[in-house]
């Protein structure tokens, strides 16, 4: 009989090591793997406690109690369809197609995300349209049993019914103003598409109208200023990590018929259908025209072309991180260079904005850096996506529906630590991104050019929420509790001043100036810029 | 005896086989482990075939789960192949995780690579490490080289 001491004894040095030489590989492979893996931990810690950004989501908006607000759409085409949805009401066929797309592809998480939405407590109670299928379809789609819902003809009529207490414009731009001014007037809230304005004497004139009535509460909407990215990219700026930034280049790359504005024409669309006479407001009348009615963000006497349709966004968003305000000047340039069919607009189009004052915080000695330019390139003839760049003597910021720094091989700031080599230049020293392990169901290139500006969705808790909805509800909050939007007349002015420069500096062909002191853009004896902006009879 | 089935050449080249992946399994299994913010949730999310499944696997509670069993099975499956201890069972939950592994992103023509270091067709390095788990659980070395070594010498002795 034999005991394990026994058998202990058996066993030879060569047999000990033949048994357990396999530890120490185990101990040096485990080591190495947390020792690698730890070192590089330690080193990032240090660097996010260096830069020490907030990524942290700003305060909800208060409540949604109390009676539900009464509120009415004017205008619904393919974005105040939009912004119904964002408000809790979606057409009957919208959810049809919907349960029909998510049954077909289990990601297409679109009708999951509307069901989810939070309820805003109003009702969507009134429709000016003046297109009689579309305003019959808000009417179908969105009466209840305890909301009839009401069309008006006329836009004036549905703001003095006494029936709504806010009102939605998602109109074509030449009508925004005019709107909003009934509006204002009469005390209803307003929600407006961008650009605030067509031209530039409505700005000032809507601004005079809210001051006089500041009771009213007024949202532009730029809906990106709720997306999480941005701010968090406040955050970067206010904590100096980019140091002074010279430039900043924002793009719009967009190369299919629906993100160059050339929308369908609906079947039912005739002059018995359609208000005509209506449409043209304050635009030189012409004959009944479709794609005049369908597809006005081609023509200048309706839409504001690349400066006031998209430029606002990027203008904003930046203005929303950086709060630079106008430029001193707007330099553009550009043409219809890839969609030749008859429209007025540009297709192609490149504006410099100088800053010459303008400064985000400087790691080098004081009064060497000072101003910046801002470059907006667009077509809506290539898709290759360029992001968009804040470009700072101490880093880079690439930004988009996630933020990424990178630190500058020349930077004054981090000079040390990349001597210490613990900076590298070309790997990202700061990585937001809100989305990082959810899956998206974007749908088409364009939807997928706006969830990359942030326009589409944002993420709240990790969740994915819709900023139009975040827009709206902040713009809801205010009207209930009070507080101002975070895109309102001063943002909304700064916007359009903006836009209108570098659609004026298009057609006239020369540097659009501001002056800051007047509050004016410099004009030449003789020039009403009015009318150069927006292809109308100079006014006598 | 089993170790007479092999000759020296052989049972060393089996060992170095068993060693290197084994090491291979360990080291990334201890990266992931002292990484808390590691995830196989993108992984899995961009998984090209088999979505439903991958997509389940990556779903909210479902992933902590996975990203646990995950690193643990790397661990286990690496210390036991380094220091000779169940080798074949070992062998058995390296080529099923090995498995899903090559099933998320399968080096099949018109699917989508990936970032990947080299070029494949049908065949990737998962494939082969599948192979060589195949091997080691065929032609078992912990006898002759690792703690199994020690026990069955106890076992020969106490008969």
């Amino acid at each position: 009989m034999t005991n394990d001491n026994d058998n202990f004894m058996k066993w030879s040095r060569r047999d000990m090591l033949r048994g357990l030489a396999g530890i120490p590989i185990l101990g040096s492979v485990w080591f190495a793997g947390a020792r690698v893996t730890g070192n590089a931990k330690r080193e990032r810690q240090l660097l996010l406690e260096t830069l020490n950004i907030k990524a942290s989501p700003p305060p909800p908006t208060g409540p949604m109690s109390g009676d539900p607000l009464r509120i009415g759409i004017i205008g619904f085409g393919i974005r105040g369809e939009q912004l119904c949805r964002a408000l809790g009401y979606a057409t009957t066929d919208w959810l049809k197609n919907m349960k029909e797309a998510s049954e077909k592809n289990p990601n297409d998480n679109r009708l999951k995300d509307f069901l989810a939405q939070e309820n805003l407590n109003i009702k969507i109670n009134a429709v000016c349209d003046i297109f009689d299928f579309r305003a019959q379809r808000v009417v179908e789609s969105f009466t209840s049993d305890d909301n009839k819902v009401k069309r008006f003809l006329t836009y004036k009529e549905l703001i003095h019914s006494k029936e709504v207490d806010a009102i939605v414009i998602a109109t074509p731009d030449h009508w925004h103003a005019p709107i909003a001014l009934e509006a204002i007037a009469a005390g209803v809230h307003v929600y407006i598409e961008k650009p605030m304005t067509h031209n530039v004497s409505e700005t000032y004139t809507l601004r005079e109208a809210l001051k006089a009535n500041p009771k009213v509460v007024f949202q532009l909407g730029h809906q990106h200023r709720q997306t999480q990215s941005f701010l968090t990219a406040q955050d970067i700026i206010a904590k100096k990590v980019l140091g002074h930034v010279s430039l900043i280049t924002t793009n719009t790359n967009r190369n299919d018929d629906n993100g160059a504005w050339q929308y369908e024409i609906h079947p039912d669309a005739s002059p018995k259908t359609i208000d005509w006479n209506q449409f043209i407001g304050n635009a030189p009348m012409t004959e009944f025209n479709l794609e005049h009615f369908f597809r006005w963000r081609k023509w200048w006497v309706y839409g504001s072309g690349l400066s006031g349709d998209l430029l606002s966004h990027d203008y904003d968003r930046l203005n929303c991180v950086l709060k630079m305000g106008i430029p001193d000047s707007a330099m553009t340039s550009g043409g219809i260079y890839t969609h030749r069919d008859g429209r007025n607009v540009p297709d192609v189009l490149q504006v410099n904005m100088e800053y010459k004052d303008f400064s985000t915080g400087s790691s080098q000695q004081e009064g060497k850096e000072k101003g910046m330019t801002f470059v907006y390139s667009a077509t809506l003839g290539n898709q290759f996506e360029r992001p968009t760049y804040l470009m700072g003597h101490d880093g880079t910021m690439e930004l988009s529906n996630s933020v990424t720094v990178y630190a500058d091989a020349r930077s004054s700031k981090y000079a040390d630590l990349i001597k210490e080599k613990r900076i590298d230049a070309s790997e990202p020293i700061y990585v937001y991104d809100p989305a990082l392990n959810q899956t998206d169901a974007v749908t088409s290139a364009t939807a997928k050019y706006f969830a990359d500006k942030g326009l589409l969705y944002t993420y709240r808790d990790g969740k994915r929420v819709d900023p139009t909805f975040l827009h709206m509800r902040e713009w809801l909050s205010c009207i209930r509790n009070g507080g101002s939007p975070s895109c309102g007349i001063k943002e909304g002015f700064e916007e359009a001043i903006s836009s209108h420069m570098a659609g004026l500096s298009y057609k006239i062909g020369r540097r659009i100036q501001w002056d800051r002191e007047t509050e004016k853009i410099i004009t030449l004896p003789g020039e009403d810029l009015d009318a150069i902006l927006t292809d109308t009879k100079p006014r006598v | 005896m089993e170790d007479q089935k092999y000759s020296s050449g052989q049972l060393y080249a089996l060992v170095a086989l068993r060693l290197l992946v084994g090491w291979h399994f360990l080291y990334e299994g201890v990266v992931k482990l002292y990484n808390p913010s590691w995830t196989a949730k993108g992984y899995l999310l961009s998984a090209s075939i088999l979505k439903p499944f991958f997509g389940w696997l990556a779903s909210g509670s479902m992933a902590s789960v996975v990203d646990v069993l995950n690193i643990g099975a790397l661990v286990i499956v690496g210390i036991s192949l380094l220091i000779g201890f169940k080798t074949k069972w070992a062998s058995v939950i390296g080529i099923g995780l090995l498995a899903l592994y090559y099933l998320a992103h399968p080096a099949f023509p018109g699917l989508p690579q990936g970032p990947s270091e080299g070029s494949y067709w049908i065949v990737n390095k998962n494939l082969i490490e599948i192979a060589a788990l195949w091997v080691i659980m065929l032609f078992p070395t912990a006898w002759a080289f690792g703690i199994e070594n020690l026990l069955t010498k106890k076992t020969q002795v106490s008969n």
